[in-house]
């Protein structure tokens, strides 16, 4: 009887506490994201209307995109940013460029070489080595399953 | 119309990672990881490449377009020039992206200070 009301109880615990922070949580990383990729949108649109072709236009939205994203972390609003959007500011390259420039910045006073250009790849090291690592598996896949 | 697909797309992908934050362990460095190589795999299978069709920015602009870039690249290396093309065209179709981070990211936390938090 005792643990049944206390199992009762740890249920309406949950049940009431978390969810709004999650629904709020997954509503502004919602927003923020599709804001950030709407954005890249508008880039995309611009840089397209310069005739160039589609794989151009990507290589250079993301290169505007990460421009921003270091900047605005330099500046200290894409922190802000980053703490309504949650992931909605992580996952978007920008965020990339944030997990880059934000401990290098941060690490700076150990110098150039083992603070800012070492402190650099604390994110982004994992996120090359696990992208780069599996794209040259997925080609060598693509040989070994298309000849036969 | 594309503003508006590029928005549902993009949103949905972060909602996504944010539920992950919420629900589990894993750290922001974890999502990018996962979302990227979730992006290589879905990319070498040829299931992100309707996603960008339809979200074009929405798609191509969270972390798992850049694994899709990375592998999609690195297939047709393959298919240009065989196992040398596989080791090389990843890269090489990312190298903008990758080039940008390192210049921008090295300048910006060189001329800036970390801001005291409040």
């Amino acid at each position: 009887m005792d643990k049944m009301t206390n199992k009762d109880y740890q249920k309406f615990v949950e049940e009431k506490i978390p969810k709004p922070i999650y629904l709020k949580n997954a509503i502004n990383a919602f927003l923020i994201g599709g804001l950030i990729c709407t954005l890249g949108q508008v880039i995309r649109n611009i840089l397209f209307s310069y005739n160039l072709d589609e794989k151009t236009v990507a290589i250079g939205t993301s290169i505007i995109l990460i421009f921003l994203g270091s900047l605005l972390t330099g500046l200290g609003i894409y922190d802000k940013i980053g703490k309504h959007g949650g992931a909605g500011a992580t996952v978007p390259i920008t965020g990339f460029a944030n997990s880059i420039v934000s401990p290098a910045m941060e690490f700076k006073r150990e110098g150039f070489i083992f603070g800012v250009a070492a402190r650099m790849f604390i994110i982004a090291g994992p996120v090359l080595v696990y992208g780069v690592g599996s794209s040259v598996i997925m080609g060598i896949l693509y040989i070994i399953l298309t000849k036969r | 119309m594309e503003y508006l697909k590029a928005f549902l797309v993009g949103g949905s992908i972060c909602v996504i990672g944010q539920i992950i934050l919420d629900r589990t362990k894993l750290t922001p460095a974890h999502i990018l990881v996962g979302f990227l190589i979730i992006g290589v795999i879905l990319g070498g299978i040829g299931w992100y490449e309707p996603l960008v069709k339809f979200g074009e920015a929405g798609a191509t602009v969270p972390i798992s377009g850049f694994g899709y870039t990375l592998s999609r690249g690195s297939i047709e290396g393959a298919k240009a020039k065989g196992i040398i093309g596989a080791f090389t065209g990843g890269l090489e179709a990312a190298a903008g992206g990758i080039a940008a981070a390192i210049l921008f990211g090295y300048i910006m936390a060189v001329v800036s200070n970390p801001k005291t938090k409040d």
